[in-house]
């Protein structure tokens, strides 16, 4: 992309705007976002690398509405979703937000089919739809033949496939990857990565990536890091 | 999540747990079972009791000698001779709602019929005693009103009696001897089973009350008076009556107690009824107990399936899941839980009193209205004992329930 993407304005997917979050731990105020304002154009590919304790697990809930920010505003899509409650925010997490996990977290001894289908259960879809759906998902990641299959019967490669389409079957405007190859080898951890790519420049999905390596944070387009709950450094990349 | 799908999960959830599942279940199965089970026996019990008393004849009133109260001591049956054959007479006569009145007197001896011989109950009393206690004749005649007048050596036997002295033989005009002084067989009376204080009612004789007073006792009064009241309605009014009659012929100045004492069979049945309603719901309750500790199982094991399921919770409620959601998928859990052992609880009580009914030989119903109060129980054993372990999951940070290994 030649354009800048580092841009912040209305058309951006995720903005965040004076975004703090303050632990209390014990009454003793912890820091984890000082100040953070940023904006994610729609259709990028972005990284967010950072030490541990740098805020960038923080951003990323607060980014997947699994926590809300102690003072600014969060706009996903121009909403602002600070202020929700939680049930909203299960809304918007159901719709809007895909998950990639390190540890895949799927669902144990339910099928490849049904971890897939599951955000269109609680959206309300209906059986038959979902199945369709899921098949459809599972077929695009290279999984035909193992919709039946228990995660633990399967590579880890091949339970983060089925993670990544459990994170596109509702269609959602970002999809958060919290370490996707954290928990897998070299030569796998390319191909996730190339699928993810994949998905980016062929489909005009917007990827929020969060790692600490520093050759997976190179597969972004843009690469934010995190260090003290600051955004210390935002490049483009390549 | 709709209910079905809800629902969909709760029972995959128990199945893939089979073994904990069913240990869980027996807590509710046992405890709804034992509830059943000794509520019916219960019933049972009330119902055989209630037969047996019903059994005595309907609007049946008992006049005894003396007072309950009679100087601070029940002297018990027989006790005082005041009551009189004039004032059955005088019942008869001038109490308008006895429609049938029966003197009688009672004696227990020794019965020989040729080489066979029983020691029964012989009880005088008057023609009409067949129509008081609803009790039909089997074969001959009951004796009549000259018979009594004249003291005739005549009698009626029981089912027992007839089977203990003639075995095959048919009774009717033989002669048996009684206390050694001869009586000529009449009539066999119907089969008509145990009376509810353990006295077979067919394990006995029954003679003019006359020939019993003056053949074989030597006495001038009798043991008890049956009136049979004209309807059940009539019941109160003539044991008013009765006891007016008797206070005046017996000379009793008001404020002093009565010489006898009336009974009538509706109270009797009342005040057994009360005993053994009592007695059930007291078995019920002990009963329940145990339900209570299969509730106690179902919460113990919800939350530990939720502390296990904790990540679980987590990706449902990152994928979209609302705190309602999860909150139905484990209450579901415990209700399915405790429903379905609830019945085959049911089941398991009810087979269970059945064959104890049997083996007791106790009428056993199954009623709808237990078996529908114990399935009640039952989910609601579930609601109550899911309700926290299910809130506990609903309330989870989703955060740390991810994290969560």
């Amino acid at each position: 992309m030649s354009q800048d993407t580092r841009q912040d304005n209305k058309d951006s997917v995720v903005r965040a705007v004076h975004l703090k979050k303050t632990y209390f731990l014990d009454g003793v105020a912890v820091p984890a976002l000082k100040e953070v304002n940023l904006g994610i154009a729609k259709g990028s590919f972005v990284s967010i690398t950072g030490a541990s304790g740098s805020g960038k697990t923080t951003f990323m809930n607060i980014l997947g509405c699994l926590d809300k920010p102690t003072e600014g505003s969060y706009y996903l899509e121009g909403t602002d979703v600070s202020s929700l409650t939680p049930d909203r925010l299960a809304d918007i997490r159901n719709e809007r937000i895909g998950f990639i996990f390190q540890n895949f977290n799927l669902l144990a001894r339910t099928s490849a089919m049904e971890n897939v289908e599951l955000p269109l259960v609680y959206a309300g879809v209906a059986r038959h739809e979902r199945q369709k759906k899921a098949r459809e998902l599972l077929e695009m990641m290279g999984l035909k033949g193992f919709e039946q299959h228990f995660p633990q019967q399967l590579s880890g490669g091949q339970q983060q496939r089925v993670a990544i389409a459990r994170a596109l079957v509702n269609s959602p405007s970002i999809i958060l990857a919290d370490e996707p190859t954290g928990n897998l080898d070299s030569k796998t951890s390319y191909e996730i990565m190339a699928i993810l790519t994949r998905l980016n420049e062929q489909m005009g999905v917007t990827i929020i990536l969060v790692t600490h390596e520093h050759d997976i944070a190179g597969y972004a387009q843009r690469i934010i890091t995190f260090r003290d709950g600051l955004v210390v450094s935002d490049t483009v990349n390549k | 999540m709709n209910i079905p799908e809800a629902f969909k999960v709760s029972t995959r959830a128990l199945y893939k747990n089979k073994m904990r599942s069913v240990l869980t279940g027996l807590g509710v199965i046992i405890g709804i079972a034992a509830v059943v089970a000794l509520v019916s026996i219960g019933q049972g019990v009330s119902k055989k009791i209630e037969n047996q008393i019903s059994s005595l004849g309907s609007n049946l009133l008992i006049v005894f000698p003396g007072s309950t109260s009679m100087g601070g001591v029940h002297g018990g049956f027989g006790s005082v001779n005041t009551l009189m054959p004039s004032d059955a007479t005088a019942i008869a006569s001038q109490v308008p709602d006895a429609l049938y009145v029966s003197p009688a007197v009672r004696w227990v001896g020794q019965t020989i019929f040729q080489n066979q011989n029983w020691a029964t109950t012989i009880m005088g009393v008057g023609p009409s005693f067949p129509e008081i206690r609803d009790w039909p004749i089997a074969e001959g005649n009951f004796f009549d009103k000259e018979d009594v007048d004249g003291a005739a050596n005549v009698c009626a036997i029981g089912q027992v009696v007839k089977d203990q002295l003639f075995g095959g033989i048919d009774p009717i005009g033989k002669i048996i001897k009684i206390s050694n002084i001869p009586f000529r067989v009449v009539a066999v009376m119907a089969a008509k089973g145990t009376a509810g204080f353990g006295q077979d009612q067919d394990d006995m004789i029954l003679a003019p009350y006359t020939t019993i007073q003056k053949k074989l006792l030597g006495i001038d009064y009798l043991n008890l008076i049956f009136v049979k009241a004209i309807s059940s309605s009539a019941v109160t009014g003539a044991q008013q009556e009765i006891e007016s009659l008797l206070r005046q012929r017996h000379n009793i100045k008001s404020k002093v107690d009565d010489d006898f004492t009336i009974r009538n069979v509706t109270d009797m049945l009342s005040a057994v009824m009360n005993i053994t309603n009592m007695l059930t719901i007291f078995l019920g309750s002990i009963a329940s107990i145990s339900l209570l500790v299969g509730g106690i199982g179902i919460m113990n094991i919800m939350l530990v399936s939720v502390t296990e399921r904790t990540r679980e919770i987590g990706i449902r409620m990152a994928v979209g899941a609302k705190r309602r959601d999860i909150l139905l998928q484990f209450l579901l859990e415990a209700v399915t839980l405790s429903t379905i052992g609830g019945i085959i609880g049911i089941i398991l009580g009810s087979v269970l009193s059945l064959t104890a009914g049997t083996f007791i030989k106790i009428p056993i119903t199954i009623n709808v209205f237990p078996v529908a109060i114990a399935f009640f129980f039952s989910f609601a054993v579930g609601v109550f004992f899911g309700l926290y372990p299910a809130t506990k999951a609903s309330k989870l940070n989703p955060i740390e329930a991810l994290r969560y290994e």
